[in-house]
């Protein structure tokens, strides 16, 4: 067990766990990056609070962990948001534009792939076939889908999203 | 040991397994060119500069981590190899700012220096280049990450030297920056401010926080009284600035560039340092007394310091609580001396000249500000920025006089003093005044050689009258958290441990001045550090009082102030306390 009385422990419990475990073994810094997927899998995202005690609980610098989090795209640093939008980007979705729409969606909303609006409503995720590509280009929006989408209605699409959220909170 | 036979630019030898090719081209004679290669730090192979041509192998290699095979025939240079390292640094220049004219590093930066050696006449691939504001507002590195060609040199040296780990590389491909976690600046970060990446960056990516503007400002302002201060470690490197030879004690010289600058009184740090070994002996007989918060550890190397209160603020208590000898010379300038002068304290403008980047952050601690708001120290000037100055005044420094000596009352000091500048200083220092406090008389030999760790730890026991003094000594964290380790888990007890956050103490601090690239010799080279070393106990050597108790000034200072060590008036002006820092350091 490492010290890390100095540590105030806010990360759920599993994780802590599973820490342990992997203390267990030979050279337990190289589950590093399990221990981050398990964390993302937990909270959607890797937050910096969470590194950190991660960092402590592992015995690996925060300054690496945070370089292994910003060097693969997997990882996330911020929460997704309320609408996760995914544009397909898979061979027929992309030779029927699909890239303007996705290029639609970070103009509309003013942020690029793997990030979040500043009010928490949307992100943009990266993303692969979706294997409906009779309707391509497609976009999903949480379990949603959209067919056919051109970049001109992305506005519109949003618009939609929003004003139903309005409603409904 | 199995040899092995090679062939190296024609010339048959013999080497030992396990040599690499860049060791044994160095060993002919060949210098393989190279950039991202520091002969102190682990191998990277990331600049791909020092690749050559191996016979039967398709691809250049690189030379720094491929090891000699039996029968290699090796060449360092041919036309194409010339072309690919040409290209491979026009690359480099490619993603880096046109601005050596207003560099800092400017005719000591590697990469520039590597690009004339290579014959870089012009740059063929003009493209797009990173952007990445410098961050200039911190205390005291500045990082500017536009100039980094990612050699990372200093991601090494603050993880095995110091054993830190504050800086990565984050993100990837043409965004990678190196930075600490979160991208945090570094004044918020587990930086201990050592300046040690200063050291080893090839080019002006990492600076240390310029304090030359302010203190020109101060100098030519009518109304303030400016003093200055140099600590044990400048005397023995600014000649640097000027000459070839390492080692020179230009303790003089020093002092009159300084009163030519313009400074009204040029005082010693060493009677600080004289100063700080009677208190600090005083604290420590005390515990041994009681037999309470031991070992003491010692408090003059401010890198230690910030690294104690980021990892190992459990050892706070065992800190000794004397401030670093520049922060008692700066309060006692500010309140002895103005005394003595008449003068008030708001008018007199403190430089401290310091081998040390975490001087300029020590300075900067709300300890070490008087209770009427006001710094004892203003500004801090390294021995580069000193060197610069100099040169800037148009001061002819190879024909200063030789002999020019330090204003009183805070300028007289002894040998003790001086070695506070290399690793086990400190602790020879406390032993001298300790010895003489405890028997009466002075030590039959005064050094205690058995303290002067090089290589970062030592440990000795000193039978002191009957009693026997376990010591340690270490230099560079990462030995301070071995060091630290041990005492915490029990299986180590000792009364005193010095500690000093750069390899080689003070004389390789992060503000000491770069060695000339164009030759092939490191900044850090353990050679150079050596020679300062050496000039420091030779200093030591020839000094006629070598036990910081018999320092006269100090004598003098105890009868008309401060009464006894410890007392408390001492304890107001030279003694000051930590307190844990946030972020943590994982150790």
């Amino acid at each position: 067990m490492r010290d890390v009385s100095h540590l105030n422990i806010t990360i759920d419990k599993s994780i802590v766990d599973f820490i342990e475990e992997c203390l267990q073994k030979e050279h337990p810094e190289s589950y590093l990056i399990a221990v981050l997927h398990k964390v993302q899998e937990l909270y959607g995202y890797l937050s910096n609070e969470n590194m950190y005690q991660v960092a402590h609980l592992l015995g690996v610098p925060t300054s690496t962990v945070y370089g292994v989090a910003t060097f693969y795209h997997f990882f996330r640093l911020k929460p997704k948001g309320k609408y996760s939008i995914s544009v397909c980007l898979g061979t027929a979705c992309f030779v029927k534009g699909a890239d303007l729409v996705l290029q639609s969606f970070k103009n509309e909303l003013g942020i690029d792939i793997g990030e979040t609006t500043s009010d928490g409503l949307f992100s943009i995720d990266n993303t692969r076939c979706l294997g409906v590509c009779a309707l391509a280009p497609v976009v999903t929006i949480n379990e949603q889908v959209f067919g056919n989408v051109t970049p001109n209605q992305v506005p519109e699409i949003l618009n939609k999203i929003k004003t139903k959220s309005d409603t409904i909170e | 040991m199995n040899m092995l036979n090679v062939i190296i630019d024609d010339k048959e030898i013999q080497v030992p397994e396990g040599t690499t090719i860049m060791q044994a081209a160095d060993g002919i004679g060949s210098h393989v060119p190279r950039l991202c290669y520091h002969p102190i730090l682990s191998t990277e192979g990331a600049c791909r500069i020092c690749i050559v041509e191996v016979e039967g192998m398709n691809n250049f290699t690189t030379s720094c981590n491929t090891k000699i095979q039996e029968g290699m025939k090796i060449k360092t240079n041919s036309p194409s190899l010339m072309q690919a390292r040409r290209d491979l640094v026009e690359l480099l220049l490619d993603n880096h700012p046109r601005a050596c004219l207003t560099c800092d590093r400017d005719g000591n930066c590697e990469l520039q220096n590597l690009s004339y050696k290579l014959g870089v006449r012009e740059r063929l691939f003009a493209g797009e280049r990173k952007r990445i504001p410098i961050e200039r507002d911190n205390i005291a590195i500045v990082r500017n990450a536009e100039k980094c060609i990612l050699c990372r040199r200093c991601v090494r040296v603050c993880a095995e030297v110091q054993g830190i780990s504050n800086l990565s590389q984050l993100y990837r491909g043409f965004n990678t920056i190196v930075a600490p976690a979160f991208e945090s600046k570094m004044d918020d970060s587990i930086c201990i401010m050592c300046g040690q990446c200063i050291n080893v960056c090839p080019t002006a990516a990492l600076e240390e926080k310029s304090h030359t503007e302010q203190v020109f400002a101060a100098l030519n302002d009518p109304t303030k009284h400016v003093v200055v201060q140099t600590a044990p470690a400048i005397r023995v490197a600014i000649a640097e600035g000027w000459y070839d030879e390492v080692g020179i004690n230009a303790t003089g010289k020093a002092v009159e560039a300084l009163r030519r600058l313009g400074f009204d009184d040029v005082f010693d740090t060493n009677f600080g340092a004289d100063l700080t070994i009677v208190e600090e002996s005083n604290e420590f007989l005390s515990r041994l007394e009681k037999g309470e918060n031991l070992p003491i550890l010692t408090s003059c190397s401010p890198g230690w310091i910030n690294f104690m209160e980021h990892f190992y603020p459990e050892f706070i208590p065992n800190a000794s609580t004397c401030k670093s000898p520049m922060q008692m010379t700066s309060t006692l300038i500010k309140t002895y001396y103005a005394q003595q002068k008449g003068l008030d304290p708001k008018d007199i403008y403190v430089v401290a000249i310091m081998p040390c980047i975490a001087k300029k952050y020590e300075a900067s601690r709300p300890e070490h500000f008087s209770e009427e708001g006001y710094p004892y120290t203003d500004a801090v000037l390294t021995t580069r920025e000193l060197i610069w100055m100099i040169k800037a005044m148009g001061i002819d420094f190879k024909n200063l006089p030789q002999n020019s000596e330090f204003d009183n009352p805070l300028g007289e000091s002894t040998g003790a003093a001086v070695i506070f500048g290399t690793t086990g200083g400190v602790m020879e220092a406390t032993l001298r005044t300790a010895y003489f406090k405890l028997t009466g008389k002075k030590p039959k030999d005064l050094e205690y050689t058995e303290v002067r760790a090089v290589d970062g730890l030592k440990e000795a026991s000193i039978e002191i009258d009957g009693k026997t003094i376990n010591v340690a000594v270490a230099n560079g964290l990462s030995n301070a958290k071995i060091i630290l380790d041990k005492v915490k888990s029990g299986e180590k007890q000792y009364h005193i441990i010095e500690l000093m956050a750069c390899s080689g103490g003070c004389v390789a601090g992060g503000g000491q001045p770069l060695p000339n690239t164009s030759e092939y010799v490191y900044p850090l080279d353990s050679e150079i550090i050596k020679k300062r070393q050496a000039a420091l106990y030779q200093i030591d050597k020839e000094e006629e009082v070598r036990i910081s108790i018999e320092n006269q000034s100090i004598k003098k200072l105890y009868k008309n102030l401060l009464k006894k060590p410890g007392n408390e008036i001492a304890h107001k002006l030279l003694h000051t306390h930590y307190s844990e820092k946030f972020p943590r350091g994982v150790k």
